[in-house]
């Protein structure tokens, strides 16, 4: 009887293989995917931005279903999501402490391929696939964040979109208008950014998603000790510092979704608003073009760059300091000149190089949310002398610096 | 050509004739969906121009109308606020406004067709937020108060000029306007001439 049902089990799976690479995809990314055994805490927030991007997704689905992308609607459908719709508050809420937590999920997953040098070669297309995925998230979140058409989500929008205005001899204020379809943002602003918000960035996203893992799985991940498993093969050609992906990293991963969740939960029924910094108090009230609010703040996961742009006393300059500040991490592959990928092997210099930029990058993101006086532009410029500095002086530093040997095999402390 | 022989050069001839064929095909195909995103007629009809009746202004106030879509101010300037428009023009980015917009009527120092009238879109010319009417608001020497844009810190006279130091290029744009009558401003059109 089981030796029956197994052949049958085995002519199904059997039947389909001869039609679909199932065992083999399942196999060359999960069960012989060999993964360095020495991953640690920093190594959860791959699978986590994965799982926050489904909850994204998802939920997402279901707000569209009650959500109405006009001037006239918008404010009110979110009010009767929040109000009226069964468990609507959840789901809204599952949705906007996401897309932050999102942000958390994926500035620690970056920082992670910055102390450990995950992006050296061989893995530079998959830093620049990862740094693709990062700029789709920003611009995801942006347009995202117009839909409930609070005072918030237009003026963030009006302000975010004037950037563009600063390009000059004729062709910023032209792409203004072309981008909000109207002289202020509108309607039509409104009514493409929920297009693009719904469809093609996400489309765009998975597609990506899809290519960097593709990626990491070619060239294979890196880990802490920065060092290559495959140089040290066993009789069988697998490296010995490997372990299959399945069943020891989706175990680990699991343990690391379920504490996430935990968090998470926490957040969305004790403090979804986060005290102003999720969602902000005057986005409850609904936009008018006629009046700014008093104080013009982006969510956190912007405010380092909205920082550096407010560090900056002219408009052109500033919004190319604003860019380079992001496009500087494209180059992050080929600035760093270091013999040795992970930080634990690397000399003081890099070690004070990365806690400056860390501690600059979080002054920045305070600063960003606060009104700009005197004195805060001040400690932003030093910030963002330091922030630049970091990236621009890094081919030095790291290659004048003396590095500790590695070790022949990874080590697991 | 006879038999086997593969003439690549005119392979290589014909698929870059495709390519190009091809790129320009896609290109004109772009055009309609890139000027989709443009202004429609029904948006641009919407940035007709609008009455103010200013007979209920006194001075020192100010209203706002829409004209399209932004905030359109007419501010009825005290004598007090006039004389704070001279004298301190070396602390202006651009006191003359000859790399600001505006129309040629209101080249002079009130930016007015009326010293004590004045209209002007309330749009800071950094990154579109509408500044604060702060009149007499003393926040650095120089400054005796004006506008305040609490995004980027954006000052401005009582004329819309924007001081040295602040993020903003140029001074608050002056739209095109005419007075329809002594109460009555048109804003949004001017017939060429005020």
């Amino acid at each position: 009887m089981v030796a029956r049902l197994k052949q049958i089990a085995c002519g199904l799976i059997g039947w389909i293989d001869a039609r679909f690479p199932m065992t083999k995809w399942w196999n060359e990314h999960l069960a012989q995917y060999y993964a360095p055994k020495n991953f640690n805490f920093w190594y959860f927030f791959g699978s986590l931005a994965l799982l926050v991007l489904v909850n994204q997704i998802l939920t997402g689905i279901f707000l569209t279903m009650n959500y109405k992308p006009s001037e006239a609607d918008a404010f009110a459908s979110v009010e009767y999501i929040m109000r009226d719709v069964s468990w609507g508050w959840l789901v809204r809420y599952m949705h906007s402490v996401g897309a932050s937590l999102f942000f958390v999920v994926i500035y620690l997953h970056m920082f992670r391929g910055l102390i450990y040098g995950s992006y050296k070669n061989p893995r530079e297309l998959l830093w620049l696939f990862g740094m693709v995925i990062y700029l789709l998230l920003m611009a995801e979140a942006f347009m995202g964040y117009l839909l409930p058409w609070g005072q918030m989500s237009f003026w963030g929008a009006q302000v975010i979109i004037n950037l563009f205005g600063a390009i000059p001899f004729g062709i910023g204020d032209a792409l203004t208008v072309w981008i909000r379809g109207d002289f202020a943002v509108g309607d039509p602003t409104l009514n493409r950014f929920f297009a693009l918000h719904v469809a093609a960035i996400p489309l765009l996203l998975v597609a990506l998603v899809f290519f960097h893992i593709i990626a990491l799985h070619e060239v294979g991940s890196n880990n802490p000790d920065g060092i290559e498993i495959k140089k040290n093969k066993g009789p069988d050609g697998i490296p010995l510092d490997g372990i299959p992906f399945h069943p020891y990293y989706t175990v680990k991963d699991i343990f690391g979704t379920g504490m996430f969740l935990i968090l998470f939960a926490l957040i969305v029924f004790f403090a979804p608003e986060m005290t102003g910094k999720f969602l902000e108090p005057d986005n409850f009230v609904a936009a008018d073009a006629m009046v700014t609010p008093e104080h013009i703040a982006p969510l956190w996961y912007f405010a380092p760059f909205y920082a550096i742009l407010r560090a900056v006393p002219d408009k052109l300059m500033g919004v190319m300091a604003m860019g380079g500040a992001i496009g500087v991490m494209f180059l992050l592959p080929w600035l760093d000149r270091s013999k040795v990928r992970s930080i634990r092997y690397r000399g003081p210099l890099t070690k004070i190089a990365v806690t400056l930029f860390v501690i600059s990058f979080l002054v920045l993101g305070a600063l960003g949310t606060m009104p700009a006086g005197d004195v805060e532009t001040w400690i932003a410029r030093i910030c963002s002398v330091i922030y630049f500095g970091f990236f621009l002086l890094m081919p030095i530093y790291t290659s004048i610096e003396n590095t500790l040997p590695e070790p022949d095999r990874v080590t697991m402390k | 050509m006879s038999g086997d022989e593969v003439d690549l050069g005119r392979r290589r001839m014909i698929t870059g004739a495709t390519a190009v064929t091809g790129g320009v095909g896609a290109a004109c195909v772009a055009v309609p969906f890139v000027s989709y995103w443009e202004p429609s007629v029904a948006a641009q009809a919407a940035g007709a121009p609008v009455e103010v009746d200013i007979s209920e202004l006194r001075p020192g106030e100010k209203i706002t109308v829409e004209w399209q879509r932004k905030p359109v101010w007419v501010i009825r300037r005290t004598e007090e606020e006039l004389a704070t428009l001279q004298g301190h023009e070396d602390s202006l980015r651009d006191p003359q406004s000859e790399e600001s917009d505006q129309p040629d009527y209101v080249a002079n120092a009130n930016r007015s067709l009326k010293p004590e009238y004045l209209v002007m879109i309330g749009i800071c010319t950094h990154l579109g937020c509408s500044p604060t009417f702060d009149p007499g608001r003393e926040l650095e020497s120089g400054w005796s108060g004006g506008f305040f844009c609490p995004c980027h810190g954006g000052k401005y006279d009582l004329a819309g000029r924007v001081l040295n130091g602040v993020p903003p290029p140029k001074n608050m744009a002056v739209p095109p306007h005419r007075y329809l009558s002594d109460t009555v401003i048109l804003v949004g059109e001017d017939e060429g001439v005020a």
